[in-house]
């Protein structure tokens, strides 16, 4: 069974470009579409790695983030934020936060999948 | 201007030019005839009449104080 | 007849209780609780006018001349109807210099003239001893009536009860009216006494009338009955006396005397400007005051006529029916308690017209005498306010003394019962230079030294000098023929005026040559700068309100000014000037600095104490004065009035600078939160750009990784990109054009428009797209409507934006879009309804701001969050609004509303342009 990667955006084609990109890495890929979605899933699932969008409806990830480093069953996972806004007060949140990394859209498919692979090693 | 508010000087100067027209000649000798007024003579009659007139009209303004205040 | 024993106990025993009342309002003034502190009393202390003149002599005149006892009443209510304006100002004026007496009053207004102030003494001293001689009588001839005692004046002095009566009052006037020296500060218990004294005449005189009217007779009526069957009763009703018509010319004299004298008499300014503890109440008393002249005058025609009607009773005897009527009836209670009345009216004129005069003798008799010989001379000294205090006493008992010994001379004669009306006249004197001067800049000292010489010149030859005659003093030859035998300089027909009784005869010279010369000489000669600066500050006391300029000029030292004021009131008060100064400035005492307000602070306390004219001739003693001349008092006024412009100007500008201090605040704060906006707005158009961005890099950069990639895949991929660029550029474009009509920038090409076409050709435009949804689009439009002036492109995309939205939410298959046009008073009002979920509560507000997209991005149709944003600019645009109806589950209804006369709007210089393309 492969590392599972849980891929959380509301952008449905942000969705079909990265899960194109993680399936295409191997991993497993799971899919939510908001923030509670996104918490709901790796609470049930456990992913080893979430791309975790930073503006999504109902939780932003950045509360996502907060929940799962107070989670201690899911405290370990690890989290890279996307964010489409690039001031750096946003990019501080998100370390804040607790995000392992954090890249702004838009990405380098390359770079974001060799980001991904140092992280699950 | 301060000392409070009182009567009004136009009032005041009024009544007092009705005042003096009412205890002078000639309006006063229209009271000066004989016969009486409910048994009383009407010339002190009229006089201590129009005089707790004025006073009440003194006091209304007074009292009132309604008017402005006016220094001069 | 009363027992002399009685008489007496009750005389001195009313005394003693004037004693106790005054000692014990004198110690609650000092405890700060005052008794006199309100206008009944202060009314009460007004009673004073009332003297044994009134008590006794109204009868007496009522019996001879009938209701001509009158006018000297209504002059008083005629001044009191202006005691508001006139008297509150002579109040202020005294109050704010420390006037404390009428010559004082008189000489500090026309450039605080030591001669002025005497020749005002000196008319004061000649016209009121008389008067308090009178008094004298009177207590004397109401002992005799009480007791059936032989005539006074055949007594020797020393066992005359008349003379200890005038020691015991003068005791009285001393122990209560010159405690302090300072007179500005008032003597309660002396006008305590003098109120309760007027109460008590007030209640003996009604007593006795409703004794004499309802007790021997029955009623008002029953007396006027019998009055009517004696011809020479009946007489006393009516106007015309002795035959020679109504004497108008004299009624009027009379009523304008009295109304003068009400003001000027000395006892009258002392309890009414004096004494006056807070001007506002002479708001009440001016009304309550000739009440209480009405109430002790309405028994005086009854108490006449029913003693004349009654058996063995003379006009001769009727000044003393107060007394004689009740004692002859079987009313000896009574008849005391008359007499104590009586006493009343006495001893209240006497304390108080003793300690008024004495003050003015004192202060511009005296005091300027001894300043001249320099017996005070001296600029420091010892402590003078005991020698103060012991001239104003000996002034006390001189003043009464030389009554009484005016009284002893002249006994019964002429002179001295008709002494009450040539008193008025003498006292009438002052009324051009006083009434004058608080009302008339103008007024000049030479012109009030003129119109007073001149009018009391001419009251004694015409009034004073015949009632001498007629007592047989002096020659009456002159009278009937003139002196030296001119006709024309006939005392009482002076320059030929006949047909005038001698009193009115006598105003009528005095009053108009005094009037005459006071206006003349005030216009001939400019005045000094010292009458000047005076004038302007006792005409204009209430426009100052406490900042009154000062006109002085010169060098003081500060232990000059401390060494004269102790010597004249005292180390205690002298000290509270300074330090009260000191304490206003907020500078240590040590550090105080002699400035011209303060000088003229301590002139002002002295003057209290020895008057004003006095007290600038001991200021200008120990400082080093600079002459001012009229420029230089010009100057200093236009200085005050400018100092008070500036504190004015000065308090506008601290008012409009906290104005547009807060307003900046605001301003600040608004561009805060637009900068914040900014900051937001570029922040989300930033991620709105990034977001396909990013789907067209990544799936371009998998594409490019991948040329063995699945054509279905691939195509799909490139279905995504073509979407967002499409995206992308509708965003570019909505962007730029918020931003244009944000700016003001945004084009506008007005036409007519029909906006029912329009409606149709939207329709038309988002048919497919509705097809494509399944739903369905209604249109309710009227046949025809008014046509627009607005820019119909704009309107057609308000148009689409509001149906697009719409059939972005209606639900797939069933979805119903519904459209109407109404005109509704002035406007046109389109509403767009959908069936879709509606719009929640919470997001309401926000539908119409910038990139705010309602539903979450994977189910919600693509969009920009402007389209909203821009329809409502447009149509406010238009001067309409747009605006939202809607309840969850029932759908969304998007509405707005034109006026059809697009008048104004946001975005002035587009409107300017419409407002030229219509005309």
């Amino acid at each position: 069974m492969g590392t599972k990667v849980l891929i959380a955006d509301d952008e449905p084609n942000i969705v079909v470009s990265l899960s194109f990109l993680m399936k295409r890495e191997g991993y497993d890929v799971l899919v939510a579409r908001d923030g509670v979605e996104a918490l709901e899933t790796i609470r049930a699932e456990r992913p080893r790695l979430v791309l975790l969008d930073a503006m999504m409806p109902r939780l932003t990830g950045f509360d996502v983030c907060e929940a799962v480093r107070a989670d201690e069953n899911v405290r370990d996972t690890r989290i890279l934020m996307l964010t489409a806004k690039g001031r750096d007060s946003d990019i501080a949140r998100g370390l804040g936060a607790g995000a392992d990394a954090y890249v702004t859209k838009p990405f380098s498919t390359r770079d974001l999948a060799a980001r991904v692979r140092d992280m699950l090693a | 201007m301060t000392g409070g508010r009182g009567p009004g000087a136009r009032v005041l100067v009024a009544l007092c030019a009705a005042g003096f027209a009412l205890f002078n000649f000639p309006l006063l000798v229209v009271w000066d005839r004989p016969g009486t007024i409910l048994g009383l003579p009407p010339l002190p009659v009229a006089l201590f009449a129009i005089w707790a007139g004025l006073i009440a009209a003194l006091a209304l303004a007074s009292e009132r104080g309604g008017g402005r205040d006016d220094g001069e | 007849m009363i027992p002399p024993a009685v008489v007496l106990a009750a005389s001195f025993g009313y005394l003693l209780l004037l004693f106790l009342i005054a000692a014990h309002a004198d110690r609650r003034a000092a405890q700060g609780r005052s008794l006199i502190d309100n206008p009944g009393v202060y009314a009460l202390s007004w009673g004073v006018y009332c003297t044994a003149w009134t008590y006794f002599g109204s009868v007496g005149r009522a019996a001879s001349g009938g209701v001509w006892f009158l006018p000297i009443y209504l002059g008083p209510m005629l001044a009191m109807l202006l005691a508001w304006i006139v008297l509150r100002k002579m109040v202020r004026i005294a109050r704010t210099y420390r006037v404390t007496s009428i010559a004082d009053f008189i000489a500090s207004r026309y450039g605080k003239s030591p001669a002025l102030a005497a020749l005002v003494t000196l008319i004061t001293v000649v016209g009121i001893v008389p008067y308090i001689a009178l008094q004298l009588k009177a207590v004397a001839a109401g002992y005799q009536v009480m007791t059936g005692a032989e005539a006074a004046g055949a007594a020797a002095w020393w066992t005359d009860k008349t003379l200890f009566v005038a020691l015991t009052l003068a005791a009285f006037a001393i122990a209560f009216g010159t405690r302090h020296l300072d007179l500005a500060e008032r003597h309660e218990g002396m006008v305590a006494a003098i109120a309760f004294e007027s109460a008590v005449k007030l209640g003996a005189f009604l007593a006795v009338g409703a004794f004499v009217t309802w007790g021997l007779f029955d009623g008002f009526g029953d007396i006027w009955h019998r009055a009517r069957a004696v011809p020479e009763l009946g007489a006393l009703l009516r106007l015309d006396r002795g035959g020679g018509g109504f004497g108008h010319a004299q009624w009027f004299a009379l009523t304008l005397l009295s109304m003068l004298s009400v003001l000027l008499l000395p006892r009258q300014f002392q309890v009414m400007v004096v004494e006056c503890v807070d001007e506002r109440h002479i708001r009440r008393a001016a009304w309550l005051f000739p009440l209480y002249l009405l109430l002790i005058n309405i028994f005086v025609l009854p108490i006449a006529i029913g003693g004349l009607l009654l058996p063995g009773n003379g006009s001769a005897d009727a000044e003393t029916f107060v007394l004689s009527l009740p004692l002859g009836h079987g009313a000896p209670a009574l008849a005391l308690l008359a007499y104590v009345g009586g006493l009343s009216a006495i001893t209240g004129m006497l304390v108080v017209e003793t300690v008024a005069v004495s003050t003015m003798v004192c202060n511009d008799l005296v005091m300027p005498a001894l300043l001249r010989l320099g017996v005070l001379g001296a600029p420091r000294g010892s402590d003078l306010t005991r020698v103060l205090l012991s001239i104003r006493r000996g002034a006390i008992v001189g003043v009464l003394m030389l009554g009484y010994l005016y009284y002893r001379v002249a006994g019964e004669a002429y002179a001295l019962v008709s002494i009450g009306l040539i008193s008025f006249a003498a006292v009438a004197q002052f009324a051009p230079a006083l009434l004058g001067g608080i009302y008339w800049r103008d007024g000049t000292r030479a012109g009030a030294f003129g119109g007073l010489i001149a009018g009391f010149a001419l009251w004694t030859y015409t009034l004073m000098l015949p009632s001498l005659a007629k007592s047989g003093w002096i020659g009456g030859d002159f009278l009937a023929r003139g002196p030296f035998g001119i006709a024309l300089l006939a005392p009482e027909r002076l320059f030929g005026l006949t047909g005038l009784d001698n009193l009115t005869h006598s105003l009528f010279w005095s009053l108009g040559v005094n009037v005459a010369l006071y206006v003349g000489l005030s216009l001939a000669r400019a005045p000094s700068a010292r009458e000047a600066s005076q004038a302007l500050l006792f005409v204009d006391v209430f426009r100052r309100g406490g900042a009154e300029p000062v006109f002085w000029r010169g060098r003081a030292r500060l232990d000059d000014l401390r060494a004269l004021a102790t010597r004249f009131i005292g180390p205690e008060r002298a000290g509270a000037i300074f330090a009260d100064y000191a304490a206003e400035l907020g500078v240590p005492p040590a550090e105080l600095r002699p400035d011209a307000r303060l000088v003229d602070r301590v002139e002002r306390r002295i003057a209290g104490a020895v008057g004003t004219a006095s007290a600038r001739v001991m200021v200008a003693s120990v400082t080093r004065e600079e002459p001012l001349s009229v420029e230089d008092v010009l100057e200093i006024l236009d200085q005050a009035s400018q100092l008070r412009a500036y504190a004015h100007a000065l308090e506008e500008k601290s008012r409009s600078l906290e104005t547009a201090t807060a307003e900046l605040r605001a301003a600040n704060e608004q561009l805060l939160s637009l900068d914040h906006l900014k900051d937001d707005f570029m922040s989300s158009v930033t991620h709105e750009l990034r977001t396909p961005l990013t789907s067209i890099r990544a799936l371009s950069e998998l594409m490019l990784d991948d040329p063995e990639m699945e054509a279905e895949q691939r195509g799909e991929f490139l279905g995504i990109i073509v979407s967002e660029s499409e995206r992308l550029t509708r965003l570019v474009n909505q962007v730029l054009d918020l931003a244009k009509i944000e700016a003001g920038h945004g084009e506008w090409h007005n036409a007519s428009v029909d906006l029912r076409a329009l409606i149709l050709d939207a329709a038309r435009g988002v048919a497919e797209l509705f097809r494509e949804r399944g739903a369905e689009l209604v249109l309710d439009l009227p046949a025809s409507v008014p046509p627009l002036w607005a820019d119909p492109d704009r309107l057609t995309q308000v148009m689409l934006n509001l149906l697009s939205n719409a059939a972005k939410f209606v639900p797939a298959e069933k979805g119903r879009v519904e459209v109407t046009l109404a005109e509704e008073g002035g406007n046109l009002v389109v509403s767009v309804r959908d069936n879709g979920p509606g719009v929640p509560p919470a997001e309401r507000a926000s539908v119409f701001e910038k990139f705010r997209q309602g539903g979450d991005a994977a189910s919600r149709p693509p969009g920009t969050g402007l389209g909203l944003p821009i329809s409502r600019r447009i149509v406010d645009h238009f001067g309409g609004t747009m605006w939202l109806d809607s309840e969850p589950g029932q759908g969304a209804c998007f509405a707005f509303r034109l006026p059809l006369a697009p008048a104004t709007g946001p975005g002035g210089k587009e409107n300017g342009h419409e407002g030229a393309d219509r005309r």
